[in-house]
């Protein structure tokens, strides 16, 4: 039933918005992301991972002043399979209506 | 099994968190307003009392007397620590409302991206009054400031940018027709910020 496009690791509502705010950003640290998605440290550090073993997301380490500074991009894997899952998303509610 | 709804809601707050992670949209209508009504009061002033109204762009030293050239930049320094001052205060005000923090990454971008701007306009209209240019000194202002409404828009509400492109509009005329810089940026800084204001008031904050 379910179309090609489809992700199996964008059906989580949390991954699919780590996404979207990755879609539209260079690279966001983790407290941003916190802050645009309302979860907790373990639960976005989950997805994250999550995300990162498909290859969907990158990190970049670095420091701000003796501080790390742990922020995450989107890959070009990442993009291509965000733009699929939206992509059959739009293609879905249409047929459906 | 997921049903139409549930893809619904997808696209949804995927707009939604692109909009949200890439834009800051607690920036109050209210403190346009405010910033406008204090324009209007500070060009009065600068006007009226200090005498303020170049009818040609460069003056020599005599004839600057006859201006309290001090007074007027003094006022004009007033006019945006309070605009400044309302716009901060309104927003945080707004963000808290929205559970948006006001130092994210998006306000740090608008502030950074309209800061580069402005920094440059002021400067510029440090060395034009240096060198007697007051003339300009209106609209130079008023250009540089529509520069940084253009580029901070990619920020925040995107009709910001229309803004940006009137204040620039208002700037160049005023400097082509230097006798009326001070009414140009009256209607820039002024009666703009109002009605600018008051529609991003009932767009977006109702």
């Amino acid at each position: 039933m379910l179309s090609s496009g489809f992700h199996k690791a964008f059906e989580s509502r949390i991954r699919l918005g780590i996404m979207s705010a990755l879609a539209v950003n260079d690279a966001l640290d983790f407290n941003s992301l916190k802050e645009y998605l309302d979860v907790t440290d373990g639960n976005l550090a989950s997805h994250i991972k999550a995300l990162e073993k498909e290859d969907f997301i990158g990190v970049e380490k670095s420091f701000v002043g003796r501080k790390p500074n742990t922020k995450y991009f989107i890959t070009p894997a990442g993009k291509k399979a965000f733009g699929n899952h939206l992509a059959a998303l739009e293609k879905l509610i249409k047929l459906q209506k | 099994m997921s049903t139409e709804q549930d893809y619904i809601r997808d696209i949804a707050e995927i707009r939604s968190m692109m909009e949200r992670s890439s834009k800051f949209l607690s920036l109050s209508g209210w403190a346009g307003v405010m910033a406008g009504v204090y324009a209007l009061v500070g060009a009065y002033i600068v006007h009226v009392f200090f005498g303020f109204a170049p009818l040609k762009i460069a003056y020599d030293a005599v004839e600057l007397e006859q201006f309290s050239l001090k007074g007027a930049v003094m006022v004009a320094f007033g006019v945006l620590v309070l605009s400044v001052g309302t716009a901060v205060l309104l927003s945080s005000q707004r963000a808290v409302k929205r559970g948006e923090s006001l130092l994210n990454v998006t306000s740090r971008r608008l502030v950074i991206s309209s800061a580069v701007p402005l920094v440059a306009g002021g400067i510029l209209g440090l060395i034009f009054m240096e060198h007697g240019l007051i003339g300009f000194l209106a609209p130079v202002t008023l250009v540089f400031y529509g520069l940084a409404l253009y580029s901070a828009a990619t920020y925040t509400y995107k009709e910001v940018r229309v803004l940006g492109l009137i204040q620039l509009a208002l700037g160049l005329l005023g400097a082509a027709f230097v006798e009326l810089g001070v009414l140009f940026w009256a209607m820039g800084f002024g009666l703009m910020h109002i009605v600018y204001g008051i529609y991003i008031h009932i767009k977006h904050e109702r």
